[in-house]
């Protein structure tokens, strides 16, 4: 039965990279039109685990996914599912901003223009400045958008990444630690921009920071060591959580 | 007072040692910078001295009496007869009457040898074959003294060695410093060299039909060594399966960077000329075999250019929907260009000054004219200086290195170039 709230299911997903199982059995459901943190320490898989949900992991050698992912009730795993309609869908934003060294127009433009979304420079021009707007970029760059993406600053960077995701319309953003290569008032600024879009679409955002995902989500997730410890309301984790492992970490006995 | 273990003397000791290591090493380090300073030094000077003087040559303005008698005698105006006009005899009237008092047979031989014969003729040939009215009439036209009197004008052959060993007699000396002194002689800048192509006399002799053979076999090596060069780089990086067969094809390509190029003469000569039937000598055949020469340069370094781009750049195209072949020619290539640019600007460098691979596959042709087309025999510019260099006459030496000149000039900028690009590139990223 599919939960009209429900975007991801996942059953039993494991990743293994060669021999090295680095997720063991993973058992989560991730809510639409919201956004879900997953924390915990380093190496701890939640990366990883991010990476299954638009198939990244496929990019790297020796990299192997099992087990079942749905969304909207479809095996995203199929193998008659072409993974780049998939990741039309499910947008990213990296750790360290990596817009194309062309113009930031150009950047904005590229998905449109490959996935074929309009059929005329107007229609383009009007995406690029409504994906520009909804990322918060817009005020700063309508004026050059002919200069190069790489001339913004890092927090600008990041949103011309945001921007460049929204432009082909997808279902869900994943965001890995999409703050951790930013100043502290840029980084308020995005989290600023995660609080505007997350009613339009579902966002998993993977964060080293408790703080930012105390802040910033709804529900979150704690992983360690390959396992998922625990998963509830974003309130609950942080004030009350089950699993004592879950509170060693955010009160930073362990991590 | 307590003993500080930076100042001890056996710590100072250890430092001098340091530091005269140190000192030593840089020392080698100059002395080889010196060493191989000093080698070039010494090549440029030697070639440049040998050769800077072909540069110019020496050529007498004559009056020539295109008389009819001698010229049409049945009043032909034909062109195409006029062709096979007597023009040696009118060269002849004309040095003879430079010094009317000889009169000698011998002597008057020695006087028409003062003059380059082939050029005098060809040149009045010409001149009447364009325009047969000129029959009648008197022309003044510049053209090349001998390349004995060129030399000796030039001081390579020595005055004051035995008449006997020497090329030019006395009386001929005579003449020329006379000739020199009337103004019939000048000096003047060697257009031939440049425009003429090869000949059997030095002194009419030019780079031209090698620097066009040159030029076409680059164009043909380009063609068919970039694309492959490029695509296969491209291929093994990004899409060919990693296994045992496509590492054995990366190893042989980085060798075939390495092996000597007179072996794809050898190739050339079995398969294209040998197997395929191909005739020698063509600019096309030349191209090929530099190809194979020049396409290992090419993917060697498209695929450092493509290693050297950030991973990040296409995990954004991927992670956006772009399929791998998008990612990697919308967004990888485009950051590669620079480093593939410089290399096959280097590879082009390489080929330009190969010589043994086109020895093998027979480019040695004596060739007169100037190719038209990729398909008429041709040579190229480090042929041709292999095939000058082992000519007798004295003139030739000279004109060698000025070949040899002209080739590094173009090596130099070739590769220079192809680094102020890459700099250039570099620093817009």
């Amino acid at each position: 039965m599919i939960d009209s709230n429900i975007k991801f299911t996942c059953r039993d997903v494991r990743v293994h990279y060669g021999d090295f199982e680095a997720l063991h059995g993973i058992d989560i459901d991730i809510p639409d039109r919201g956004v879900t943190a997953f924390i915990g320490p380093s190496g701890c898989g939640k990366s990883t685990f991010l990476r299954t949900f638009n198939r990244m992991n496929d990019t790297i050698d020796g990299a192997r996914v099992s087990g079942q992912i749905l969304m909207d009730g479809q095996d995203i795993y199929d193998k008659n599912l072409d993974p780049v309609l998939l990741r039309a869908q499910v947008g990213m934003v990296f750790q360290k901003p990596n817009p194309f060294p062309k113009s930031i127009y150009d950047n904005v433009a590229y998905g449109p223009r490959i996935h074929g979304l309009t059929s005329s420079k107007a229609e383009l021009d009007a995406l690029v400045e409504k994906s520009l707007r909804r990322a918060g970029l817009w005020d700063e760059v309508k004026d050059r958008l002919k200069l190069s993406g790489t001339g913004l600053s890092g927090g600008q960077q990041q949103r011309l990444v945001i921007a460049r995701a929204i432009a082909v319309d997808p279902e869900v953003i994943l965001m890995d630690e999409p703050a951790s290569a930013l100043d502290p008032i840029a980084t308020a600024k995005l989290e600023a921009l995660i609080e505007e879009i997350k009613e339009r679409y579902c966002i998993i955002i993977v964060t080293h920071s408790m703080a930012q995902a105390a802040r910033v989500s709804d529900k979150t997730a704690y992983f360690y060591m390959g396992d998922l410890i625990e998963y509830d309301d974003t309130d609950k984790i942080f004030t009350n959580p089950g699993d004592t492992r879950t509170q060693d970490y955010i009160t930073g006995r362990t991590g | 007072m307590s003993e500080k273990t930076l100042t001890s003397e056996a710590a100072v000791k250890r430092l001098k040692k340091r530091r005269g290591k140190e000192w030593r090493f840089r020392m080698w380090g100059r002395a080889s910078i010196a060493f191989a300073l000093a080698a070039l030094a010494w090549l440029l000077f030697s070639i440049v001295g040998t050769g800077y003087t072909a540069f110019q040559q020496n050529f007498m303005r004559l009056d020539f009496q295109l008389t009819e008698s001698v010229l049409a005698p049945d009043g032909t105006r034909d062109p195409e007869k006029l062709r096979g006009a007597n023009y040696r005899r009118v060269v002849q009237t004309t040095m003879y009457e430079q010094f009317p008092e000889v009169t000698n047979r011998k002597d008057k031989q020695e006087l028409f040898a003062l003059v380059s014969a082939s050029g005098a003729t060809n040149y009045l040939r010409q001149m009447v074959y364009k325009n047969p009215d000129l029959i009648g009439k008197t022309v003044t036209v510049t053209v090349p003294t001998s390349d004995q009197v060129d030399q000796l004008l030039k001081g390579y052959i020595k005055r004051d060695i035995d008449e006997s060993r020497r090329k030019v007699s006395n009386q001929q000396i005579a003449w020329a410093d006379t000739l020199k002194e009337r103004g019939v002689i000048k000096k003047k800048f060697n257009r031939i060299l440049f425009m003429n192509p090869d000949s059997r006399d030095p002194e009419l002799a030019g780079i031209a039909s090698a620097v066009v053979g040159s030029v076409m076999i680059l164009v043909v090596a380009f063609v068919l060594a970039f694309p492959i060069g490029v695509g296969s780089a491209i291929y093994l990086d990004e899409f060919a399966p990693k296994n045992k067969f496509t590492d054995f094809i990366e190893i042989n390509i980085n060798n075939l960077a390495a092996v000597p190029s007179i072996v794809f003469g050898l190739l050339g000569l079995a398969v294209f000329l040998n197997f395929m039937g191909m005739p020698r000598s063509l600019p096309i055949v030349g191209g090929m075999v530099l190809a194979l020469r020049i396409f290992p340069t090419i993917t060697i370094a498209t695929r450092s250019a493509m290693q050297g781009v950030s991973p990040s750049i296409v995990d954004g195209a991927l992670s956006l929907g772009a399929s791998h072949t998008q990612a990697v020619f919308q967004q990888k290539l485009p950051l590669a260009a620079p480093g593939i640019l410089t290399g096959s600007i280097i590879g082009m460098a390489q080929a330009l000054g190969e010589t043994a691979p086109l020895l093998m596959i027979g480019m040695v042709a004596f060739v007169t004219e100037i190719p038209n087309s990729i398909t008429e025999p041709a040579t190229a510019l480090p042929v041709q200086i292999f095939l000058w260099s082992d000519s007798a006459e004295r003139a030739w030496a000279e004109r060698t290195s000025a070949a040899i000149i002209v080739l590094l000039v173009v090596l130099i900028t070739m590769n220079g170039f192809a680094i102020w690009l890459r700099n250039r590139l570099e620093q817009r990223r």
